[in-house]
C-alpha cells in the first residue's frame, strides 16, 4: 500500500516532467520566431510610414519607399489567382465530385503531393523553360504569375476539396433525386455550402504566393525598374525580391530599410494568414446543418 | 396526364442542361488532369532546357564526384557539384537536428498534453510560423543571426552551415510539428485507453503505445521536412556564405545546390553550357525531392491503412 | 384508370460487387394506386426504389439488371436521365432540408425546370407546402434555413419538395422513421388525396401503415418479392406463402 502510493508520486513526478519538457519544447520553437518579430518591429518600424509605402525608391533605393515593389506584389498575385483559382477549383470538384476511385484518381493525387513538393527554385526553372522561352512571353507578369499559379495549385485543390467534401452526401443525393444534373446540384447546392471554405484557401494562397521569392527571381520580377508595369507583359519589382535585393545587393544601405520591408512583407502574409484562420474558426462555429 | 406531356417525343431528347452537365464534366476532368500535365510539364521543360549539357559536355564521375564547380573559368571549365551536394547535405542535416526533437515534442505536447484553448492557440501559431516566407527567413539569418553567431563564438564570419542550419530547422519545424501532431492524433484513442486500464502512466502510454503507433506517420513527418530543407532556396542563399567548399565544421561557410542556381541563373546566356548545367542539377533536384516525397506518401499511406 | 401500368418490372436484379441485393423481382403498378412494398431490413426495398429512378448512375457498384417500363418505356433509353428523375419524387427515410431557405427548398425543382417567373413560383411553392401538410406552420418564415426545421417539418419539406417537381410517380421509403405520430398521420391523409393524381408507392416498415394506405402490397424478403396481392388479403389471411403471414402477423422482422 505505502509502495503503492510512492510509485504513483515518483510517477507523477515523471509525468510532470515530461510534460513541462514537451511545453518547453513548444515554447522553444515559438520564442525565436517572436524574438525575431520583434527585431523586425524595432529595427523596421521606424522607417515605415506612407510615405514608405507610397513612394518610389530614390537614391538607388536607399532612400524612398516601396510602393513600385508593393504594386508589383498585387499585380503577381491578381494574376496567380486569376490562373490558379479557377484551374484549382475545376481540379477539386473533378476529384470531389466526379473522380471514380482508381488508379488514375491515385495518379492526380499523387502529382498533386510532388507538385507541392518540388522546389521553388525548381518551379522557377520551369517557369524560365515553359513561360519566358517556349510559350515566348518573355521575363513578365504572365510568366512570373503562371509559375507562382502552378506552384500554389496544390494549396488550393487541398482546401477546395475539403470543403466539398464537408458538404454532406445526402444533400447531394436529395438533389439528384429532383432531377438535377450533377452540374445543377454542384452550383446550386454544393458550391454555395463551399464558397467560404474555398475562400479560406483563396487568402491562403494569397498569403503564400506574396512571400515566394526564387520563382519570380527570373520570370517576372526585376530587381529595380524606373516604371511600373502597364501590361501582364511588363515586367515587375516585388516586395519579396526587393527585400532580397536592398538586403544583399545594394552597398551603403541604410540599416532600417530592409528591416522596414521585412516588417511590411511578414505583416502582408502574416494579417492574410490570420484573415484565413478567423474565417475557418467563425465557419466552424456556425451551423447550417 | 403522362399522355399530356408527351413523353414519347421526349425519350430520345437531351435539354441544354444535359449538355451543360457533359461540358463541365470535361473541363472539371481537365482541370484534374492538371496536375499530371504540370509535373510532366516540370520534368519536360527543365529536361529540355538542361539536354544539351546531358548530351555534349556532362560528365557523370565530374559531375557527382568533382568537388569543383568553375562553370566560368575561361581555359577549363568545370561541372563538379559535390561540394554543392555538401553544402545542401550539411545544411539539410542540422536543420533536422534542430527541427526533429523540437516538432517531435511539440507535436506530442499539442496532441497529448494541451487542451482546449490552448491548443487551438498553439495550433494556430504553428500555422502562422509556416507562413514567414522564405526571403523573411533569409534575412534573418543574414542581420540578425550573422553578428550573433560572429560574437556568441568569435568566429570571422556567421553566415556558415550552424546559421542556415537553425534558419532552416525553425523553417522545417512548424510544418514537421503539424504533420506529426495529425500522426499522433490519427492513433485511436482506444489504444491509449486500454493501455491506461493496465495501470500504464501517460508518459508510458505516450513512448510505448502511442509513438510506436505512430511511427510512420512521424517518419513521413521528417522525409517532408527533409525535402522541404532540400529543395529550400532564399534562406540558404542568403545564411550559408555562398562559398563552394565540402564544410568540415558549423562554422564554414558552404552553398547549396538549390542556391547556386537561384545566384547564377540570371548571369549566364540562355543555351550556355553553364545555362544547361545549372538546369541540369534542377533535374538532379527534382528527381531527388520527386522520390522523397513519393516515399513519405507511400509511407504515411501505409499507416491508414493498417 | 388506363389500362396500361404506370411501372412495370420484370426479372429486374440489383447487386453492388458481389452481393445481391435484389433478385428476379416483377411487377407492376398501377396509375393512381398506392403500392406498398413491406418487409424486414435488408429486404432489397431500399436498392428497388434507387433502380427505379436510376440513381445507380451515381453509385459505380451497383449493377442493376433486367426491365424497368415507366410508362410503357424502358428507363434506360432515356438519354436524359434527368428528365426521367423529374417525373419521379422521392422521400428518403431521413429528412433532408437542403441548407437555403424554406422558399428555395420548394422552388429549387421548378427552377432546375427553368421556370423563372416569380409569380409562378410563389403559387407552385404555396400549393406544396399546403398539400405537404407544412404551409401553417412556415408562411411567416419562407426565408429561414430549410436544414435548421425540425425532424418533422423537415421531413413534411421533404415531401413538399417531392411535390413541387410535379411527379407523375412518387416513392416513399420509409418516411415515418424520423416523425412523430402525429405528423405522420397528418402525411398519411396527405397522401390518401394525392393519390388521385399521382401514382405513389410506399415502402414501409410498418405493416398497419401499409394496410392503412395501400391499395395492394408486395411483401419483400431477402432480395426476392415473396408475393403480390390486394393489401386486405394481406390482412385477412389469404396469401399464398406462408412467410408472408409470419411476417404480417409480427412472428419475425
Amino acid at each position: 500500500m505505502f509502495d503503492a502510493t510512492e510509485l504513483n508520486q515518483k510517477n507523477e513526478r515523471v509525468e510532470k516532467l515530461f510534460r513541462a519538457g514537451f511545453g518547453l519544447m513548444t515554447v522553444m520553437l515559438i520564442i525565436p520566431v517572436l524574438i525575431i518579430l520583434t527585431t523586425l518591429v524595432v529595427k523596421g518600424g521606424s522607417v515605415v510610414n506612407f510615405d514608405f509605402l507610397f513612394q518610389s525608391p530614390t537614391n538607388g533605393m536607399t532612400a524612398g519607399g516601396i510602393f513600385p515593389a508593393l504594386l508589383g506584389t498585387v499585380w503577381l498575385v491578381l494574376v496567380a489567382l486569376l490562373i490558379s483559382v479557377p484551374l484549382g477549383v475545376a481540379a477539386a470538384v473533378y476529384l470531389s465530385e466526379y473522380a471514380p476511385e482508381n488508379w488514375f484518381t491515385r495518379v492526380i493525387n499523387l502529382a498533386i503531393i510532388n507538385l507541392a513538393g518540388v522546389p521553388s527554385i525548381v518551379h522557377a526553372l520551369f517557369g524560365v523553360g515553359a513561360f519566358v522561352l517556349f510559350f515566348g512571353f518573355g521575363t513578365s507578369i504572365l510568366a512570373a504569375s503562371l509559375t507562382l499559379a502552378i506552384m500554389t495549385l496544390p494549396l488550393i485543390i487541398v482546401a477546395t476539396r475539403e470543403s466539398l467534401q464537408a458538404v454532406p452526401y445526402a444533400f447531394r443525393e436529395a438533389c439528384w433525386n429532383m432531377g438535377a444534373t450533377r452540374w445543377q446540384t454542384i452550383r446550386r447546392v454544393v458550391l454555395p455550402n463551399a464558397i467560404s471554405g474555398i475562400l479560406t484557401g483563396v487568402i491562403l494562397e494569397v498569403s503564400r504566393t506574396s512571400g515566394e521569392t526564387a520563382p519570380i527571381m527570373f520570370t517576372g520580377a526585376a530587381f529595380f525598374l524606373p516604371l511600373l508595369p502597364q501590361s501582364v507583359f511588363d515586367q515587375t519589382m516585388a516586395l519579396s525580391l526587393h527585400l532580397f535585393v536592398v538586403s544583399t545587393q545594394v552597398p551603403d544601405m541604410p540599416e532600417a530599410v530592409p528591416y522596414g520591408v521585412a516588417l511590411v512583407l511578414i505583416c502582408l502574409v502574416l494579417l492574410m494568414n490570420s484573415l484565413s484562420i478567423a474565417l475557418r474558426v467563425y465557419l466552424r462555429g456556425r451551423k447550417k446543418w | 396526364m403522362s399522355e399530356a406531356r408527351a413523353q414519347a417525343s421526349r425519350v430520345g431528347q437531351r435539354n441544354r442542361d444535359w449538355y451543360i452537365d457533359k461540358a463541365v464534366e470535361i473541363i472539371v476532368f481537365i482541370g484534374g488532369i492538371s496536375a499530371i500535365i504540370f509535373i510532366v510539364g516540370i520534368f519536360v521543360f527543365i529536361t529540355k532546357e538542361g539536354l544539351g549539357f546531358l548530351a555534349d559536355t556532362f560528365d557523370f564521375k565530374e559531375f557527382f564526384f568533382s568537388p569543383n564547380w568553375r562553370p566560368t573559368s575561361e581555359a577549363n571549365p568545370t561541372y563538379g557539384i559535390l561540394a554543392l551536394m555538401a553544402g545542401t547535405a550539411s545544411v539539410t542535416g542540422l536543420a533536422m537536428l534542430v527541427a526533429i526533437p523540437f516538432s517531435l515534442g511539440a507535436a506530442i505536447y499539442v496532441a497529448e498534453f494541451a487542451t482546449g484553448k490552448t491548443r487551438e492557440a498553439l495550433k494556430v501559431l504553428v500555422e502562422l510560423l509556416a507562413a514567414i516566407p522564405s526571403v523573411v527567413w533569409g534575412f534573418i539569418g543574414l542581420s540578425i543571426m550573422n553578428p550573433l553567431i560572429i560574437d556568441l563564438f568569435n568566429v570571422p564570419i556567421g553566415l556558415t552551415v550552424l546559421n542556415a542550419g537553425i534558419i532552416l530547422g525553425l523553417m522545417a519545424a512548424p510544418i514537421m510539428t503539424s504533420i506529426a501532431e495529425d500522426a499522433l492524433k490519427a492513433v485511436p484513442d482506444r489504444y491509449r485507453e486500454a493501455a491506461e486500464a493496465m495501470g500504464a502512466t501517460r508518459w508510458q502510454v505516450i513512448f510505448k503505445v502511442v509513438l510506436p503507433a505512430a511511427k510512420n506517420g512521424l517518419l513521413g513527418a521528417v522525409l517532408l521536412g527533409v525535402g522541404r530543407g532540400f529543395g529550400e532556396t532564399m534562406a540558404v542563399l542568403m545564411a550559408t556564405g555562398h562559398a563552394i567548399n565540402i564544410p568540415t565544421s558549423v562554422f564554414d561557410s558552404v552553398r547549396a545546390l538549390t542556391a547556386t542556381i537561384a545566384a547564377e541563373l540570371g548571369e549566364t546566356a540562355n543555351g550556355s553550357d553553364h545555362y544547361q548545367a545549372l538546369f541540369t542539377i534542377g533535374i538532379f533536384l527534382f528527381i531527388i525531392t520527386f522520390l522523397i516525397n513519393l516515399s513519405a506518401d507511400l509511407i504515411v499511406r501505409g499507416v491508414r491503412k493498417g | 384508370m388506363s389500362a396500361d401500368p404506370k411501372l412495370e418490372i420484370r426479372d429486374l436484379s440489383i447487386r453492388y460487387g458481389d452481393h445481391v441485393a435484389l433478385e428476379g423481382v416483377s411487377l407492376d403498378v398501377r396509375e393512381n394506386e398506392i403500392f406498398g412494398i413491406i418487409g424486414p431490413a435488408n429486404a432489397g426495398k431500399t436498392s428497388f426504389l434507387k433502380s427505379l429512378n436510376r440513381m445507380d448512375m451515381f453509385n459505380p457498384a451497383m449493377k442493376v439488371g433486367g426491365e424497368i417500363r415507366f410508362n410503357g418505356e424502358e428507363t434506360r433509353n432515356w438519354a436524359n436521365v434527368y428528365e426521367l428523375r423529374r417525373r419521379i419524387g422521392v422521400v428518403f427515410p431521413l429528412p433532408v432540408g437542403l441548407p437555403m431557405t424554406v422558399y428555395d427548398n420548394v422552388a429549387l425543382a421548378p427552377r432546375l425546370a427553368g421556370v423563372k417567373n416569380k409569380a409562378e413560383l410563389d403559387a407552385t411553392v404555396q400549393r406544396c407546402l399546403e398539400r405537404a401538410a407544412l404551409w401553417d406552420e412556415v408562411k411567416d418564415r419562407l426565408d429561414s434555413l430549410g436544414s435548421l426545421l425540425s425532424g418533422g417539418q423537415q421531413q413534411r419539406l421533404t415531401i413538399a419538395r417531392a411535390l413541387s417537381q410535379d411527379p407523375e410517380l412518387l416513392m416513399l421509403d420509409e418516411f415515418s422513421i424520423a416523425v412523430d405520430p402525429v405528423t405522420t398521420m397528418r402525411i398519411e391523409d396527405v397522401l390518401k388525396e394525392l393519390k388521385e393524381e399521382v401514382t405513389i408507392i410506399l415502402v414501409t416498415n410498418l405493416v398497419q401503415q401499409a394496410r392503412r394506405l395501400a391499395d395492394r402490397t408486395a411483401f419483400f424478403l431477402e432480395g426476392q418479392c415473396v408475393e403480390i396481392g390486394d393489401t386486405e388479403d394481406f390482412f385477412t389471411g389469404e396469401v399464398a406463402d406462408p412467410r408472408t403471414r409470419d411476417y404480417v402477423e409480427g412472428r419475425f422482422g
